[in-house]
């Protein structure tokens, strides 16, 4: 498992129903492209963050594939609907087949 | 062409160069809800050069400082994360963590980024916080010491100092320290390399001004350690200094050299009253 990964999420605490929010989202990873080689000239193996999604309610908000030339730590920022109170779930995909997930609750006030 | 006209050509190639002049009167308030002080009278031993004092922040432009004023966006942050998760792990012979001694960062080490450099009675000099941090390491968890300008200490310098944010930088210019002070302030208006520039050249005579693409800040230090848009990595005051130095086309002092170390305490010094940024962000 690539080392010091860890999610971030910043989703308000409370939106008016039917309010569009932002989300932005962030996780640290080297996002190893697979092109570099070390100081012998053999290749890097890849390690990336291959997928992110995000859920809220079950329902799938944004699934996003990601690249080699993603870089370092990759930051995504979107807008969401929310139509009731609930709870968004952020999930990101590593090559190596780790799968780490954060939740967020938000309610309607 | 006549007089009249020339001067309102004059007025009109001036106007452009005007806005990039000075600081800019933007706020930082960090989170909605740090307010920072970037504009003081200036320090007591300034008087005679200038007024006011401004953090480096109010010298950028506005993308860069929006990602200072919400921690989510600064990219230091990340570092700071970092470094503690290394504050809680133990290392070195003595199998101590930063924790054993200091448990919780957030309440050990608030206030302290903003006295540093001083002086230390029991080793008898004066200590910046990376000196600090590696005698810690060397003397009380008989672990390796860290780089001086390395990522881990720029890390620890990070989350250490995050704790003060807000707070003005008040290091100690008399007593023991004062001769240090000195030979900083003699270093800051030394003349090197074969550009002969001292930092009062650019950082005292021109702030403001561009230097070609950049606009030169006060070279001011309370944000430090940084966070570079041009090395995407948090860089450390010596660092900075090591590179200034350099852009001088001069052979320059080795980080955590006697030199830089009279050198921080002197500019920090002069940026009494600053609130701490750090981990800031700057290109």
């Amino acid at each position: 498992m690539a080392s010091g990964v860890k999610p971030r999420v910043k989703v308000p605490k409370t939106a008016a129903a039917g309010e569009v929010i932002t989300i932005k989202t962030l996780i640290s990873h080297q996002m190893e492209s697979g092109q570099r080689k070390d100081k012998e000239g053999n290749v890097i193996p890849r390690s990336i963050i291959n997928r992110f999604t995000c859920d809220f309610n079950g329902q799938n908000v944004i699934d996003v594939t990601l690249e080699p030339a993603i870089s370092t730590n990759p930051y995504f920022q979107f807008e969401a609907t929310v139509p009731e109170a609930g709870e968004f779930v952020f999930t990101w995909y590593d090559d190596d087949g780790s799968v780490y997930d954060t939740k967020k609750q938000i309610a309607i006030g | 062409m006549n007089y009249k006209s020339w001067t309102a050509i004059a007025v009109l190639a001036a106007a452009p160069i005007a806005a990039f002049a000075d600081a800019d009167e933007d706020a930082l308030v960090v989170n909605g809800e740090i307010e920072m002080i970037t504009q003081a009278a200036a320090p007591d031993h300034l008087s005679d050069v200038m007024d006011e004092v401004y953090s480096g922040w109010r010298f950028r432009s506005d993308e860069t400082q929006a990602l200072q004023m919400d921690d989510f966006d600064n990219p230091a942050m990340i570092f700071v994360d970092q470094a503690m998760e290394k504050w809680d792990t133990a290392e070195g012979t003595a199998g101590k963590s930063c924790a054993d001694c200091h448990g919780d960062a957030e309440e050990s080490m608030a206030g302290v980024r903003v006295v540093y450099p001083k002086w230390n009675e029991s080793a008898g000099e004066v200590r910046t916080l990376a000196m600090q941090i590696n005698d810690c390491r060397e003397n009380q968890m008989g672990a390796e010491k860290w780089k001086y300008t390395g990522g881990s200490m720029a890390a620890m310098e990070a989350l250490i100092s995050v704790q003060s944010r807000g707070m003005p930088v008040n290091v100690a210019t008399n007593g023991p320290a004062q001769s240090t002070w000195e030979a900083g302030k003699e270093l800051y208006y030394t003349r090197t390399g074969q550009l002969e520039l001292s930092c009062a050249n650019c950082h005292e005579d021109n702030y403001g001004n561009m230097i070609r693409a950049d606009h030169l800040s006060q070279g001011q230090i309370n944000g430090f350690p940084v966070y570079r848009l041009k090395n995407t990595k948090l860089n450390t005051a010596h660092a900075r200094f090591k590179g200034c130095v350099r852009d001088t086309r001069a052979e320059t002092y080795s980080p955590g050299s006697p030199e830089f170390i009279a050198l921080e305490l002197y500019v920090a010094s002069r940026g009494n009253g600053l609130s701490v940024e750090a981990p800031s962000v700057r290109n």
